[in-house]
């Protein structure tokens, strides 16, 4: 888009093909689809039942939504409050402008700690700026400890969810995937409980013996310094914990005003992601506490394209996400496709306006600039939000955006198709002889009455939707067939 | 080789980049400038008055399979005997009463000499008081204070009994926000540790304690029980 401004973020954000070509490749895997419609189908039903019994719930979402303006708009003074307060209570506060730098800064800490591994908290800013990679690179072993990233990390996959990575794959191909990897597992079933135990056996020395962890961020509160990691395994508390050095990656737009602002998130989060009334545990510290817990805390403040998002008084509502991950739950388009088609390491509803805004779209070949129609504008991510993301609005924008930045290369294909309709619709005679040339398209129609297959240029159309058949006749000419008759 | 990585490596200080950062930021909000907004609080925030609905707290505690003992404080002592084996070494904050734990072995955790990750493995049991607890949710807080102790001694042993006292409890998330002290470490505690990674379906008992017992204790004050 020419009209994008400011610093475009990299790392794990744009896949290589376009979202159809992808959607496409993706929708052949039927066992991906099977599980990620049963998982998605099992958490729609429990999440309105846990936002049903909150009376105050579109409340909170307005609060919940007010409150990421308010961040947005007082941004810089936030920031540096945070800053202030974690640097006041023995922590260490670095600023980095892109993925890069983050990964330069987080491998400069590991490295002077003098380790090669260290343990992570699931954290979706890292999977963003590829740390895990980076820090292979030289020659740091990055151990992820939540259950999906280790399912994810031991086939050697990618993400396809932001709450559950591995929503992609069933309990029986985790079991293999744990049987092949894990050099001490044997005899596993695929009884999810069993697969958890395995998962804890595999980690438990790993933990006690960390000395550097990393971790995300769901919160920083500004006018206390505290961080927040929202999780269910208890892994978060290992890492949180049990190391001597904590290093904390954290978006910029993850601020919060205060302390108490977190009765609104910690209220939404947690029944919009897991469906629970509360997650099982929540950590929340502020700088270092002596005698309990890390020695010394880092706090890496990333930038890598948020504040490109932010020029955009529309889009950049996109930064008020929580990472609850209902509305990929609840998307007919992510339902189908898996999260993988989304190339980004933000799939679903929100990654559709959240990756190609943090990336820019340099042409309209770029993978990103699809992502604004991977959507039927159905409207349920919207519903779903917990901070009132207008997510179809947005996409529309950016869909706007994207047509207004090309409009003076070479006519599209759409561009002459409106034309032509543009001149059909101009007078009575020409639109009265195309209703009745259109009837001819009755005999392409399948016994269904569907259209589902038409010559190019007609199939860039029917590629990706049916039509149905038209009727045997218009309004208009039922109209003159019958009302002639009663007037004359 | 691998070639030096430092921060000041990547040809600007990090001062630089803060400035970098806040300057993009104040760019942005200039180039598309957002109304001050005003946070809407009509939500249900209302104060806390008089005693917690312990019954909702034990409901949604039992939902998450914890197990619930009720007792009052005088039967505190064999509630937690009975919930432990009797060879089980129990983990305890050095200020958690004697007279709570004489049916049990313990393996105290003192300012002067704290347990090492290792011993605490070896223990089978933690035992600890709470900060408060949350009925809408379930949820117990634990703020390192009193009869709390450390964060990983509620971490590491695989069996977590904690005793929380009807006066503890609060009704709403907002109230629980509105008490605690944020310069303390807090962890919230909602049931045994669980996954949902596996087909979104929640199972019991990853890394943390996979066995959560709480005693709910009647809502008189806490007197020790008489020596005679």
């Amino acid at each position: 888009m020419s009209t994008f401004l400011g610093t475009p973020g990299i790392g794990n954000l744009r896949g290589d093909s376009s979202f159809p070509t992808a959607a496409r490749r993706e929708l052949a895997n039927t066992q991906m689809r099977r599980n990620v419609g049963h998982a998605t189908r099992t958490i729609r039903s429990k999440r309105l039942a846990a936002v049903g019994e909150c009376p105050d719930w579109e409340q909170l979402r307005e609060a919940g939504s007010a409150l990421k303006r308010d961040v947005l708009a007082r941004l810089p003074e936030l920031l540096t409050e945070l800053e202030h307060n974690v640097v006041a209570r023995g922590g260490v506060v670095h600023w980095a402008r892109d993925a890069t730098e983050a990964n330069q800064i987080i491998t400069g800490i590991v490295r002077a700690c003098r380790t090669d591994e260290v343990v992570k908290v699931k954290s979706m800013a890292t999977q963003e700026i590829g740390l895990n990679e980076h820090l292979a690179v030289h020659g740091i072993a990055a151990i992820e400890t939540d259950l999906a990233e280790l399912i994810i990390q031991l086939a050697h996959d990618k993400p396809s969810h932001i709450l559950v990575p591995a929503i992609h794959r069933n309990r029986s191909e985790i079991r293999e995937i744990f049987l092949r990897e894990m050099p001490d597992a044997d005899d596993l079933t695929d009884d999810p409980r069993v697969l958890a135990m395995a998962a804890r056996e595999h980690l438990r020395r790993k933990f006690l013996s960390a000395e550097v962890a990393v971790s995300g961020a769901n919160f920083g509160v500004a006018d206390t310094g505290t961080l927040a990691v929202v999780e269910s395994e208890g892994n978060g508390r290992m890492c949180l914990t049990l190391p001597k050095t904590l290093i904390t990656l954290m978006g910029i737009e993850k601020v919060v005003p205060r302390f108490t602002d977190l009765e609104v998130f910690m209220q939404l989060l947690p029944r919009s992601s897991t469906a629970e009334r509360m997650n099982p545990y929540t950590s929340m510290w502020t700088g270092v506490h002596p005698g309990d817990g890390p020695e010394n805390f880092h706090l890496v403040m990333l930038d890598n394209g948020r504040t490109a998002v932010m020029t955009d008084e529309v889009g950049r509502a996109a930064l008020h996400c929580i990472r609850c991950s209902a509305c990929l739950n609840v998307c007919p388009v992510y339902k189908r496709t898996g999260g993988h088609a989304y190339g980004s390491v933000y799939p679903g509803p929100i990654g559709a306006i959240l990756s190609p805004q943090l990336t820019g779209t340099r042409t309209h070949d770029d993978p990103n600039a699809s992502l604004p129609y991977a959507s039927s504008l159905c409207g349920a991510c919207f519903d779903a939000c917990p901070v009132k993301i207008d997510i179809p609005n947005i996409l529309i924008h950016l869909r706007a955006a994207q047509v207004d930045a090309e409009r003076h290369g070479l006519p599209s294909g759409q561009d002459m198709a409106m034309k032509a309709a543009a001149w059909v619709m101009s007078s009575p005679r020409s639109f009265a002889v195309a209703e009745k040339a259109l009837t001819a398209a009755r005999f392409v129609a399948g016994t269904d009455q569907r259209i589902t297959a038409l010559p190019f240029p007609l199939s860039r159309w029917t590629a990706s939707r049916d039509m149905p058949a038209p009727p045997r006749e218009s309004f208009r000419q039922w109209w003159k067939r019958t009302q002639s008759a009663i007037q004359a | 080789m691998v070639e030096a990585d430092a921060i000041g490596d990547t040809g600007m200080s990090a001062q630089d980049s803060r400035a970098v950062v806040l300057g993009r930021i104040r760019a942005a909000l200039a180039f598309a400038t957002p109304a001050p907004v005003d946070v809407p609080r009509n939500y249900d925030h209302t104060p806390f008055c008089g005693i917690g609905n312990t019954d909702r707290f034990i409901e949604a505690l039992t939902e998450y399979h914890a197990r619930i003992l009720s007792t009052d404080p005088a039967g505190i002592a064999t509630a937690i005997a009975s919930l432990v084996s009797s060879d089980g070494r129990v983990a305890v904050p050095y200020d958690v009463p004697t007279e709570w734990t004489h049916e049990i072995t313990t393996v105290v955790d003192r300012p002067e000499k704290p347990l090492t990750v290792e011993q605490l493995d070896r223990c089978d049991a933690v035992l600890t008081g709470c900060a408060l607890a949350v009925a809408a949710t379930g949820t117990i807080v634990l703020d390192a204070g009193v009869m709390q102790g450390r964060r990983v001694m509620t971490l590491v042993p695989d069996h977590h009994i904690c005793v929380v006292f009807a006066t503890q409890v609060v009704d709403t998330v907002p109230q629980a926000f509105a008490t605690l002290d944020p310069t303390r470490p807090l962890t919230f505690i909602s049931g045994p540790s669980a996954t949902s990674d596996i087909e979104l379906s929640r199972v019991e008992g990853v890394h943390g304690p996979r066995t959560l017992d709480v005693l709910m204790v009647a809502a008189k004050p806490h007197v020790p029980p008489s020596s005679t």
